[in-house]
């Protein structure tokens, strides 16, 4: 299904994922029929506001939703030729950490305290290769230098409450890397850290794709990570993909109302701002999940909403060989 | 075009989302919580209504009918002296619940005032208080009841006296913590900013959210409590017959002879104070899951 | 570590005298005092009573009395019981080892049992085995300990015959560490009921926190097994507040004691608290405060010392 963006075949795929939360007053569909392909050595990027479901798909993907109250209740999943949503809780172990791993937002609170660092990687490390404790360090040292932490065979016997911040994101990401997956899963890995570490932690990101060839989902809410990072977007909504193009593409042409709106509102040095006191917003709030109207989700708060809109949901489309866009005006 | 403006105080449903109602249905939700709340309102209700629902005069002596088993006229059969137990049971109630509510009446008031006062104002305030918090945590707390029990003379009131002067630091300790949580929220600052009187500020904009923790924590007190007028009472030391407690119908028991010939007299007051206190931990522990948001 | 112990204990120093000194003034506000136990029993004029006030020192003002007790503490001497003139502190002393080989056992017991049992509930949260181990908590929890250790006599020594009815030992037989366990057995388990639902409840709940935890997300994400994310990662940090609990534990306990040393006729520092209060003897009374002081205050030092070796964040403080 997916446009003709790139044509070697995808890492990861998915199908009209739906993740489904019990709550106190319903169900509620954070993930609802997400499609979406991730190619390798690229970034993909996921972009949209809190509650749009971004993390929720990153979870999904690692089969890490909380049961109870969530489940990945349809849809597929398909990496390296298998469907992770039908794989028993062992065999998607041996994934995790392994062939898809996962980095988390916040650094602070993401590792055991009570545990020196190396131990905690040497045990993620022991849990995929049949090899020594030694070695298992020394594979250790190695994760931690290629995150650029200086001496580290020292740092690697610390506690994580003697690292900064940006120190234990380098961390997070060793853990991440090694064992050398094929996909790494970004969430928010950015957002609680100061903003130069924000650079350096996104630029160690990079170039880790580039030597080890990883693939890497993105996820965040800040559109100008996306810009730099990002070589595909995936934009999210109310629990809908609504948008997906090259990032170059979206930000040149965005398709979606949304899209279109979350662009103009970043404000930007040196805009014009004559004739104009406030900044652009996009007027109304997002759906409350639990009483959805049939539809289109974006409808109340779009500025070229059609009748059809509020009657039934857009199917995807994609216009220009490009772009995937869910909206009625180019369905 | 227009837009339906959504309202942003009231998403897109007709379900009222107050705090109080989500709360509520958690609260429903749990089932030993609700048994409980049954169970220890059918207690309140006869403690309530014991002239109505006791058979005999609870102190009414019939020394022809002493140590006799459950009959027709007597349900739960005599005591040692010829007292009718169940009336007796049922007016145990009032003298176990009423020396729970009001010890931890006592306490908990005492406990918001300092609490909020040192959480508040902090400064040396804080630190008066926060000394004379762990001075009295510091106490042996049994040496202390049974020797002001004991010496002052046992009785309601100074039971109630003791448990309240005893209990007020963990309340106290919960408030102030909470309080320094609270006050640096917007409303409060809001409050300062535009000159309200403190006593205001801690009125409307504090005490209504911190009280979750101290509700809970006075529930689990009253169950406390009970239990501690019951070993007192049963040690003598507590309330003093002829007023009946569950306690000191127990008293009776500690001769083997009793215990074994005479399990009417011991079994029913135990089982009450069994009963009545893990009803009320039921019902604590439900409401600490229902007002604690950070269960799922 | 060391400035820190040595910290504590300077503190708690007047917080222990400042306690004593309001136990010697509560107990004598007591109105009535030892000597009117005796009139009952001697037949003693009014002046000879007086005369043995008087050579007791209990005429004197009260915070005379109790300087000269502090200097007789000072001194190695906790004064001589109004009862039997035997030294205090060999009374306490020789109460010592029954209570707290009591305690002892109820604390090895409940630890080993009530532990786990926490665990498992919390790791299956809301099935059977959950609700079964929290009714058992709270029933042990509810029970008034006087009432189980009724029940216990009457179905375990009345009923059954299998265990005895009170008591340290068979009379008349030498020491035998059987034998005392045979003893000590049903009164440790009806303490120990409670003290079991007391740590079931604390366990689960901490443990509760910790699986909610960041880090046992992150450990899940790096596949590692759920044996090794429940035993090495929550675990670990779950059982941090359990042992603070420890040290906490000892003071809770004496509570139980005093009421199931009674019941039980076990010759231990609780009944003699009993009779000391009922005698008014204060000599007595004012050592078992001294010693029940210490003991809390010794628990919580305990805990906070343990606490501060187990967690690496507060043990490496004064390093870096």
């Amino acid at each position: 299904m997916s446009p003709r963006i790139q044509e070697a075949q995808p890492v990861l795929s998915i199908r009209g994922l739906t993740t489904v939360f019990k709550t106190d007053l319903g169900n509620v569909k954070a993930v609802d029929g997400l499609d979406l392909d991730v190619h390798a050595g690229a970034t993909l990027g996921i972009v949209g506001e809190s509650g749009c479901g971004k993390s929720t798909v990153g979870l999904s993907i690692m089969m890490l939703i909380p049961d109870p109250p969530g489940k990945v209740t349809s849809g597929e999943i398909r990496f390296m030729g298998e469907d992770l949503t039908r794989l028993s809780n062992r065999d998607m172990r041996r994934i995790r950490g392994d062939k898809i791993s996962m980095i988390f937002q916040e650094p602070m609170t993401s590792i055991n305290p009570v545990r020196r660092v190396g131990e905690t990687i040497t045990e993620i490390i022991r849990a995929h290769r049949r090899i020594s404790r030694k070695e298992a360090w020394e594979k250790g040292i190695e994760a931690l230098d290629k995150v650029r932490i200086p001496s580290p065979e020292i740092r690697i016997k610390d506690y994580p409450h003697e690292m900064s911040g940006g120190m234990r994101q380098r961390v997070m990401i060793a853990m991440a890397i090694c064992c050398d997956p094929a996909l790494i899963i970004a969430d928010e890995p950015t957002t609680a850290l100061d903003v130069t570490i924000q650079a350096q932690i996104l630029d160690l990101l990079d170039r880790i794709k580039d030597e080890l060839g990883t693939s890497v989902i993105l996820i965040t809410h800040d559109l100008g990570v996306i810009a730099e990072n990002a070589a595909q977007v995936a934009v999210m909504y109310a629990g809908t993909l609504v948008e997906y193009a090259d990032t170059y593409t979206l930000f040149d042409n965005p398709l979606h109302p949304y899209t279109q709106g979350l662009l103009l509102s970043v404000p930007r040095l040196g805009a014009d701002t004559s004739g104009r006191r406030r900044l652009n917003v996009i007027p109304g709030l997002v759906p409350n999940l639990l009483s959805l109207t049939s539809g289109c989700r974006f409808a109340d708060r779009c500025r070229h909403v059609m009748d059809v809109c509020r009657r039934e949901e857009p199917r995807v489309s994609f216009p220009d060989g490009k772009h995937l866009v869910r909206c009625w005006r180019f369905a | 075009m227009t837009q339906k403006e959504a309202d942003p105080l009231m998403p897109n449903d007709s379900q009222p989302q107050t705090f109080r109602s989500l709360a509520w249905r958690r609260f429903l939700r749990h089932r030993l919580a609700l048994a409980g709340a049954v169970v220890i309102s059918l207690i309140v209700l006869a403690a309530l209504f014991a002239p109505l629902l006791a058979p005999h005069d609870p102190n009414h002596v019939e020394i022809m009918s002493a140590r006799e088993g459950p009959s027709f006229q007597y349900l739960l059969g005599t005591d040692l002296v010829g007292r009718d137990v169940l009336s007796r049971l049922i007016y145990g109630a009032r003298v176990s619940l009423s020396v729970g509510l009001l010890a931890v009446g006592m306490y908990v008031i005492i406990g918001l005032i300092l609490g909020c006062l040192a959480g508040y104002f902090g400064g040396w305030v804080d630190m008066v208080i926060s000394r004379l918090v762990d001075a009295v945590l510091s106490f042996p707390v049994l040496m202390l009841i049974l020797v002001i029990v004991g010496l002052l003379g046992p009785s309601i009131i100074n039971i109630v006296l003791v448990l309240g002067f005893l209990g007020w630091p963990e309340v106290a300790r919960i408030v102030r913590g909470q309080t320094l949580a609270v006050r640096e929220e917007l409303y409060v600052l809001s409050s300062e900013a535009v000159g309200a009187p403190s006593s205001r500020i801690i009125l409307k904009d504090i005490l209504p959210n911190i009280m979750s923790p101290i509700i809970v924590n006075a529930t689990f007190g009253v169950a406390r409590a009970i239990l501690i007028e019951a070993g007192l009472s049963f040690l003598g030391m507590g309330v003093q017959p002829p007023t009946a407690s569950w306690g000191n119908m127990l008293n009776d028991a500690q001769s083997l002879s009793i215990l074994e010939t005479m399990p009417w007299i011991w079994v029913p007051p135990g089982l009450m104070i069994f009963i009545a206190t893990i009803s009320i931990n039921f019902v604590g522990d439900g409401l600490r899951d229902a007002l604690d948001p950070k269960m799922n | 570590m060391h400035t820190f112990i040595i910290r504590r204990i300077l503190i708690s120093i007047p917080v222990i005298l400042l306690i004593t000194m309001i136990m010697y003034l509560i107990i004598n506000l007591a109105p009535g005092d030892p000597i009117d136990m005796l009139i009952g029993q001697s037949g003693l004029g009014v002046a000879e009573i007086e005369q043995i006030r008087n050579s007791l020192g209990l005429n004197e003002p009260i915070h005379i009395r109790y300087l000269k007790w502090l200097a007789q503490l000072s001194q190695g001497n906790l004064g001589f019981s109004y009862l039997d003139h035997q030294p205090v502190l060999t009374r306490i002393a020789e109460r010592l080892v029954p209570t707290f080989s009591l305690m002892l056992f109820v604390i090895v017991i409940s630890y080993l049992v009530a532990v786990p049992l926490g665990i498992i509930s919390a790791i299956r949260q809301y099935t059977w085995m959950d609700y079964l181990a929290t009714t058992l908590a709270f029933s042990g929890i509810s029970f008034p300990n006087f009432f189980s250790g009724l029940v216990g006599i009457y179905i375990f020594s009345l009923v059954l015959n299998w265990l005895p009815t009170g008591g340290l030992q068979t009379i008349g037989q030498d020491f035998s560490i059987l034998d005392r366990l045979y003893y000590l057995l049903l009164p440790g388990m009806v303490l120990a009921f409670r003290e079991m639902g007391v740590l079931v409840r604390y366990t689960r709940s901490s443990m509760l926190d910790v699986i909610r935890q960041d880090y046992i997300r992150t450990a899940r994400a790096g596949g590692l097994s759920e044996w090794s994310v429940i035993f090495r990662h929550a675990l670990r940090n779950a059982l941090l507040p359990l042992i603070t609990m420890l040290g906490l534990t000892i003071p809770r306990l004496f509570a139980g004691v005093v009421i199931i040393e009674q019941i039980f006729q076990w010759p231990g520092m609780g009944r003699l608290a009993i009779e000391a209060i009922l005698s008014r003897d204060y000599p007595v009374l004012m050592g078992l405060t001294l010693c029940t002081a210490v003991m809390v205050l010794l628990g919580n030092l305990l805990a906070d010392i343990l606490y501060g070796l187990a967690d690496p964040r507060i043990r490496m403080s004064g390093r870096r």
